[in-house]
């Protein structure tokens, strides 16, 4: 059961070979079994997932089920869940218990699934390798010394681990597709916009979208399914038809014209991943697809532009959590002020402090041009090359990360040096395209690489098409560390 | 513009940050690695270029003035730290 696709599982169930009850049971062992290892959850609530569980066995009894109902589905701690813990990481939020649905859980509920936990994450999405969570870093499944990835990297390892059946992330700068690529996952940020942003705890709104982790494009596709759509409460959500993006999946890739940014390949790209990524290529290549360098210039100022944009629309994002309505406040403090200073002081950690201090820096009189307005200038730049990028070739690929799970503890104290592991994966973010992660091999000390695909504006089910067709030729996406 | 000490308890102090003298070397130097990162946008020619402020440079669509939401007041404030008749307590403000 454990490596049964999401369709798979969705027949099963509706054919009552197991019930869903069964089938979270399981799960739940699972993560009292791995979790203590791992550290992929913070929060479990057994009861309330089985009573969910149960309640889609009714509804898989009365023959209205739909392709999730009943199977367990983790969510990152992001995302607001009606009587769970939210905690985005923080211990700003470590007393959270949420209120009300983000638009993504109220999408699960309608669809029946149930909900195992909520996912371990860097601390407000800010870190590419979970070791900035409150609640301890989230270990790699592949090798317990090694970081998963991040920020949604107990997501990642969740999936990898076998500990639910699918999972939701976030990315605002690579934060899904990253982890994905060094747990060897599959995962997709769609276009902004496509799932509401209501609920879902803000970084850098400009840049924040929602998407789905799973084991393979097949499962990413009916994951999104569910996940997308028009929400009102999220004033860039975006009113579009209704999509199946499962449509295309068996489509052939015959005539289909891959873009390789130049880029992509040059210094600074490990040698081991490299490697993987040209195999995958050629194989692409016998699939029919034909092969096309493109150049995205711009592209080595995402970084930068990034480390202005996303600070300053977090440090205003985060100007909420100041110890009144919700959240940590200081156990002792002066005046009204004082009580500001140190319940942030206290609740923040240090790289959500250092982010708040870069964006209130450069959102600061006297230094607005040279540093907000510039850095949207050349996210401008940016987003430009891959339209002219887009009139040579249907999809661009190439590597999801420089290099593959490094140590925890490797990059510590370098924020810059971490900065630079999502350097093929912000400007994706900053352009509002769909990106995602699928794993293609194994690089140095045997740990996975992802190969990133990049598609057009709303060209998801393509993306997902590319993606399912390689999976269908190869088998690397069916491979489980040790002992798993 | 390099960063100075001053200014890193200057911005600590705009966001509402409390930091502890001891604190401020160790953040002085990280900024100023990560402003090293960010000054390499400075090289780029951006005259003529419009600032992309949202990833599709869509309007942002506008609603009818009506209410939407219920009224949760009691919910919300049973997450809140300190709360006396339905109202949030803070320190005292106006002498």
């Amino acid at each position: 059961m454990l490596n049964s696709s999401l369709a798979q599982l969705g027949v099963a169930l509706r054919a009552k070979k197991f019930s869903s009850a069964e089938l979270t049971q399981l799960y739940l062992d699972r993560i009292a079994k791995l979790n203590p290892c791992l550290n992929a959850y913070i929060s479990v609530n057994p009861e309330v997932s089985l009573a969910q569980a149960r309640e889609a066995d009714k509804r898989l009894a009365t023959g209205n089920a739909e392709a999730l109902t009943g199977i367990p589905l983790a969510q990152k701690d992001i995302f607001c869940a009606k009587g769970w813990l939210t905690t985005c990481g923080s211990k700003m939020l470590h007393n959270f218990v949420s209120p009300y649905d983000a638009h993504v859980i109220e999408q699960f509920n309608r669809a029946g699934a149930v909900n195992l936990g909520k996912t371990n994450m860097d601390e407000f999405a800010m870190g590419s390798s979970n070791e900035t969570s409150y609640y301890g870093p989230v270990k790699n499944p592949w090798d317990t010394t090694r970081v998963p990835g991040g920020s949604s990297g107990g997501t990642a390892a969740s999936v990898a681990a076998r500990m639910c059946a699918a999972a939701t992330g976030t990315d605002t700068g690579g934060s899904i597709r990253q982890p994905a690529a060094l747990c060897g996952i599959s995962g997709l940020k769609p276009t902004y916009g496509v799932c509401s942003r209501y609920g879902m705890i803000a970084f850098a709104s400009s840049l924040d979208q929602a998407g789905p982790m799973a084991r393979s494009a097949e499962d990413l596709a009916l994951m999104l399914n569910v996940m997308a759509g028009f929400d009102e409460r999220d004033s860039t959500s975006l009113q579009r038809d209704k999509e199946d993006y499962a449509r295309d999946l068996v489509k052939p890739l015959k005539g289909l014209r891959i873009g390789l940014p130049k880029e992509f390949f040059a210094a600074g790209l490990g040698a081991d991943v490299a490697k993987a990524i040209e195999a995958a290529i050629a194989e692409y290549k016998k699939l029919g697809a034909t092969v096309v360098e493109i150049s995205l210039p711009n592209s080595k100022l995402s970084v930068p532009v990034y480390y202005v944009l996303a600070p300053a629309e977090a440090s205003s994002n985060l100007s909420r959590f100041d110890g009144v309505r919700y959240g940590y406040r200081a156990p002792e403090y002066g005046d009204l002020a004082d009580m500001y200073e140190k319940s942030r002081a206290q609740g923040f950690g240090a790289e959500v402090k250092r982010r708040i201090m870069i964006g209130t820096y450069v959102l600061s009189h006297g230094y607005y041009d040279a540093y907000y307005i510039k850095a949207q200038k050349i996210r401008r730049l940016i987003a430009q090359d891959f339209v002219e990028a887009y009139k040579k070739c249907d999809v661009i690929m190439g590597p999801t990360s420089p290099s593959t799970a490094f140590k925890l503890g490797e990059k510590g104290d370098d924020p810059v040096q971490m900065y630079l592991s999502d350097i093929y994966t912000i400007a994706v973010n900053l352009a509002g395209l769909p990106g995602m992660s699928i794993p293609c091999g194994f690089g140095a000390n045997n740990m996975p690489v992802g190969l990133q695909i990049i598609g057009n504006y709303f060209d998801e089910a393509r993306m997902l098409n590319v993606a399912h067709q390689y999976q269908l030729a190869t088998d690397w996406h069916v491979r489980t560390p040790n002992g798993i | 513009m390099p960063l100075s000490a001053d200014d890193i308890k200057k911005v600590a102090s705009l966001a509402r940050l409390a930091m502890p003298e001891a604190e401020i070397n160790a953040a002085h130097a990280q900024l100023t690695g990560i402003f090293g990162l960010i000054a390499e946008m400075q090289a780029v020619d951006t005259s003529g270029v419009e600032p992309m402020s949202h990833a599709q440079d869509i309007t942002q669509r506008l609603r009818e003035d009506k209410v939407t939401e219920t009224n949760q007041r009691v919910a919300f404030q049973a997450i809140a730290p300190q709360v006396e008749q339905g109202l949030y307590l803070v320190p005292q403000v106006i002498e």
